[in-house]
């Protein structure tokens, strides 16, 4: 039923990216057990921070092409680099090797580390063909939220599916609009914080409406919809798909 | 009951209209569910992605091909429209293309204008300066006659009454139209409007209409509608005039073949619309009616520059299908009137700069998630995103910058202050030593983060980071403590 | 300079793109599913009644009396018609309660007339779209514009041999680019608007009602 599969590797790279890093350490951590689990051998590069989305974003490319080339020049052997992060990773396969145009050099580096950049949770599916059927715990019922760009730019949905319906005891359940943007975009939800609000109450009441935990791919959107959960009091958590994979792997709850 | 003067709203009060809307929660809920019934019936239209996808295909592929022929394509349509008796004008203001209806209108001795629906029309406020000159102009598509009648503007392209509720509607018929009685049954709403219009369809000295095609090769108008309101306009009278931006023209009828069945699935879920109208000039001898005059007005109004620049061009791929707004998480939220502009909603967000500047249309860019919605809907795969992003930049560009092509207000948002903050913050994460500087900050005075944080804190709690970022995590790892 | 010069030159100075190749059109709609003559028919039919028209399926001989039963039906006091070999075939078949008026003058001679006291309005029609239930209405010279247009009633009749596939096929087969009338109309529903509150209604500016007559070789009905 699969396409032909890539080569399985046995080292990769980590991303953190700079969400993980400073507000959500532990999903980083739970996405390195996963690949450890795997047999895989993990390299952190410690002089990693950020992709570069929030400057490219707001329309300030020569920042972003700052932060992204001295990422860029991190990767240097061929393994994979796998990212927690569906927009992340989205920005560094899809946007970085635009942000060279001028700078054939570096450009043709940015395609090569481009070339190899994979969201968690697709690399878990595509290429690690996990299995997970021997996860335990309570029997739970959780919402899924991707990331908009996860959803476009990385075809994650899928795999999140995917992994969360093959884990025992899970089900998943499906909020109304859920394919619909939680509001986060970065400075939008700085700069248009009304709209932003207004967007992710509904995000919030609708994901409410079917579960009271939900899980994601992506930290930006995660922390947009529990920080807004918790603002209108509502009982509703958030956690990083790898740490919930980890927490059913180890058969908690 | 002449047509009010209309009072035009600028992009530039977004900001307050968008708190109006958000507060407005009737507006609100018309607004979220007419989205979802719009967003269903499209899908309903599309059920194959792989039929869909094809053809979106095809259709990116008609209208770059005719962007990349335009002016030879302009002066094919202008020529052979010629040949057929029309008479073909170009304005670059919308002064100017009013000014040219007008003068048609005075030479004829027109004092009565039936409009079928033109966004055209609507971006140069024809009404508007025809009134102001004695000529009364009457919207006759329903949406847009609702609207006229309550002294407002279309809040979306395709259905420009769709932030009224019948309730509103059957309110504003009672108090508008003599002798017609409150009644909430779509059907009586529409039957008074059908006898008010026929009336003045019959009298009418011009009928003026949009395009949504323009066949280069054969000289022909494509107009598409379901009411029959836009037949009559251009059949009617006894002058037609068209109104169509520059952008519209294709090559050859086979093109606008898959044009013509993308925009109405992709615009209100339907295969075909009620008619395709398809115009190839005015009365000939032996015919027994249509227009004995009919003429073209070509409106540049700020597309040239928006085509001036290779990544931009591809705003001017739009056939005007309204899917990107009904897919929209923003505008389904804030309605079309926030917005100010003739075009709401994502094509207006990266269509306004070129029309107005990006003065007044500075907010514009910025009020998006950049969620990709539109993009995934649009069915000539215009990037939405990749120039909303684009159309920032050249915001924040520093105003007197030296660049190929500058678009008009370039540097409308720029702010040394917000420079020298992103400055800092690449300064800070292109830099190994200063980022480990951030993040020992963070983490140990991670209790003094802010109660209030920007946008952030009204409608979410506060951010606090972590005890030990992931570096820190990760270190101890190394050192044989997986634990900490 | 004249507005077009000056907007032509600008377009003319703009940067240069990628470059496109030519779209191939026929190429997307030659690897489409072709249905059968029968599917056709069914699928023109199953279109056109899912948007509220009156299909009648009849036998060459017998076409003009069913239409004549249908507007009939309707209360149909005054028809009019062009100058076509349909229409006449139509006008003998029709009773004596309903009128004729063959529009072989300029409107501005009976604008008022047409509008207020005309029931029905018939069109032969010259091709038939399966795909999306359309009919191709060829309006200029014997076939005004106005009679599809402004009765209340539309009677349209379009023969099996005449029905394609889809738009593409419609107008490759009978080469439509050469030849433009002044006014190609597509129909596929009577007049129609959803614009308050998504709510259909039919009868917006044109006619409330369509009827269509498929005239079929007596096999394919
Ligand atoms: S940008 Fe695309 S989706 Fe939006 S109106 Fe234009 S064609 Fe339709």
């Amino acid at each position: 039923m699969h396409a032909v599969r890539p080569p399985r590797p046995d080292q990769v790279y980590l991303f953190g990216t700079c969400l993980i890093d400073l507000f959500v350490p532990e999903a980083g951590l739970d996405a390195v057990r996963l690949l450890e689990r795997e047999g895989l051998t993990v390299h952190y590069p410690p002089a990693q921070s950020c992709c570069g989305q929030p400057a490219f974003t707001s329309g300030n490319p020569d920042e972003a092409r700052r932060v992204a080339a001295a990422q860029i020049a991190l990767f240097d052997q061929p393994w994979p680099i796998v990212v927690p992060s569906g927009s992340c990773a989205g920005m560094m396969r899809h946007h970085w090797p635009t942000l060279f145009d001028d700078d054939p050099a570096l450009q043709a580096r940015a395609r090569d580390v481009a070339g190899r950049v994979h969201e968690l949770a697709g690399f878990l599916v595509e290429v690690l063909a996990v299995d997970y059927s021997a996860a335990g715990g309570e029997p739970v019922t959780v919402g899924l939220h991707t990331s908009c760009s996860a959803r476009r730019e990385m075809g994650t949905r899928v795999h999140g599916v995917q992994l969360l319906s093959a884990l025992p005891g899970v089900t998943l359940d499906t909020h109304a609009s859920e394919s619909e943007c939680c509001g986060f975009g970065g400075v939008f939800s700085l700069k248009h914080a009304d709209i932003s609000g207004a967007i992710v109450r509904d995000k919030v009441a609708s994901l409410s409406a079917v579960c009271d935990r939900f899980v994601t791919a992506d930290c930006g959107c995660m922390l947009n919809i529990t920080h807004a959960a918790e603002h209108q009091g509502r009982p509703l958590r958030g956690e990083h798909i790898a740490t919930f994979l980890r927490r059913r792997l180890e058969g908690a709850a | 009951m002449s047509a009010q003067p209309l009072h035009f709203v600028s992009p530039a009060q977004f900001r307050g209209r968008v708190s109006e809307a958000l507060a407005d929660d009737g507006l609100r809920d018309n607004f979220r569910s007419a989205m979802h019934f719009l967003r269903d019936k499209r899908a309903s239209q599309f059920p194959d992605p792989v039929e869909t996808e094809a053809l979106r295909d095809l259709g990116e592929a008609v209208r770059k091909h005719a962007l990349a022929h335009l002016p030879a394509l302009l002066e094919k349509l202008e020529a052979n429209l010629q040949a057929r008796g029309v008479e073909v004008h170009w304005a670059d203001t919308p002064d100017e293309a009013c000014a040219i209806i007008h003068r048609i209108a005075t030479e004829a001795g027109a004092r009565r204008v039936i409009k079928g629906k033109s966004m055209v029309s609507e971006e140069v406020e024809l009404n508007h300066y025809l009134e102001a000159r004695g000529v009364e102009c009457l919207e006759s598509d329903m949406g847009e006659y609702i609207v006229q009648l309550a002294g407002e503007r279309p809040s979306h392209i395709v259905m420009p009454a769709i932030h009224k509720t019948k309730q509103d509607i059957a309110r504003l018929f009672e108090q508008k139209i003599p002798g017609v009685g409150y009644t909430e049954d779509v059907d009586a709403l529409i039957h008074t409007g059908r006898q008010v219009l026929r009336e003045r369809f019959m009298q009418a000295d011009i009928g003026i209409s949009g395009v949504n095609f323009a066949i280069a090769e054969t000289g022909t108008l494509w107009l598409v509608e379901n009411e029959g309101n836009g037949r009559l306009s251009t059949t009617v009278p006894d002058i037609h005039i068209a109104m169509m931006g520059i952008e519209k023209v294709v090559d050859t009828l086979e093109h606008a073949l898959p044009l013509a069945s993308l925009l109405p699935r992709s615009a209100t879920g339907q295969a075909a619309t009620t008619y395709f109208n398809l115009i190839s000039g005015p009365r000939r001898p032996g015919d027994q009616d249509g227009p004995r005059r009919m003429h073209l007005v070509l409106l540049d109004n700020g597309r040239s520059q928006a085509y001036a620049d290779a990544q931009l061009r591809a705003t001017l791929q739009c056939i005007r299908c309204g899917a990107c707004m009904n897919h929209c998480p923003v505008y389904a939220r804030v309605g079309g009137h926030a917005y100010g502009t003739t075009y709401p909603g994502p094509i207006g967000q990266i269509l306004s700069p070129h029309l107005l500047g990006l003065e007044a249309s500075r907010d514009l860019p910025t009020a998006s998630s950049l969620c990709g919605a539109c993009a995934e809907v649009c069915p000539v795969r215009i990037p939405i995103p990749s120039l909303l992003m684009r159309l920032r930049t050249e915001a924040n560009r520093a105003p007197g910058a030296a660049v190929a092509q500058p678009l008009a207000g370039q540097g409308a948002s720029f702010s040394l202050g917000q420079k020298l903050v992103w400055r800092f913050w690449s300064g800070i994460y292109a830099s190994p030593g200063r980022y480990r500087l951030l993040r020992w900050a963070a983490t140990r005075l991670r209790r003094l983060a802010p109660r209030s944080q920007m946008g952030w804190t009204q409608h979410r709690t506060p951010l606090v980071p972590a005890a030990r970022s992931l570096h820190d995590l990760m270190k101890a790892r190394a050192r044989g403590r997986p634990g900490v | 300079m004249s507005a077009r010069d000056r907007i032509l030159a600008r377009l003319r100075a703009a940067e240069p793109g990628a470059p496109v190749a030519p779209p191939d059109v026929a190429g997307y709609y030659a690897q489409r599913p072709r249905p059968t003559p029968a599917e056709r028919l069914n699928q023109l039919c199953v279109r056109l009644r899912a948007s509220r028209v009156d299909v009648k399926l009849a036998g060459p001989h017998d076409w003009a009396p069913v239409a004549a039963g249908a507007l009939q039906q309707r209360g149909v006091r005054r028809l009019a018609l062009g100058t076509c070999a349909r229409a006449a075939t139509l006008a003998a078949a029709l009773p004596d309660t309903v009128d004729t008026v063959c529009f072989d003058g300029a409107i501005e001679g009976w604008k008022r007339e047409l509008f207020e006291t005309v029931d029905a309005g018939f069109t032969p029609a010259s091709a038939g779209i399966a795909a999306t239930g359309a009919l191709l209405l060829n309006h200029g010279g014997a076939l005004p514009r106005t009679l599809s247009l402004v009765p209340p009633v539309s009677l349209v009749c379009i023969d099996a041999r005449d029905l394609y596939d889809d738009l593409h096929h419609a107008a490759s087969a009978q080469r439509w680019a050469d030849d433009m009338p002044t006014n190609r109309v597509l129909v596929s529903s009577p007049s129609r608007t959803a614009d308050i509150q998504q709510t259909l209604a039919y009868g917006a500016h044109g006619p409330r009602e369509l009827i269509v007559l498929v005239i079929t070789d007596g096999e394919t009905a």
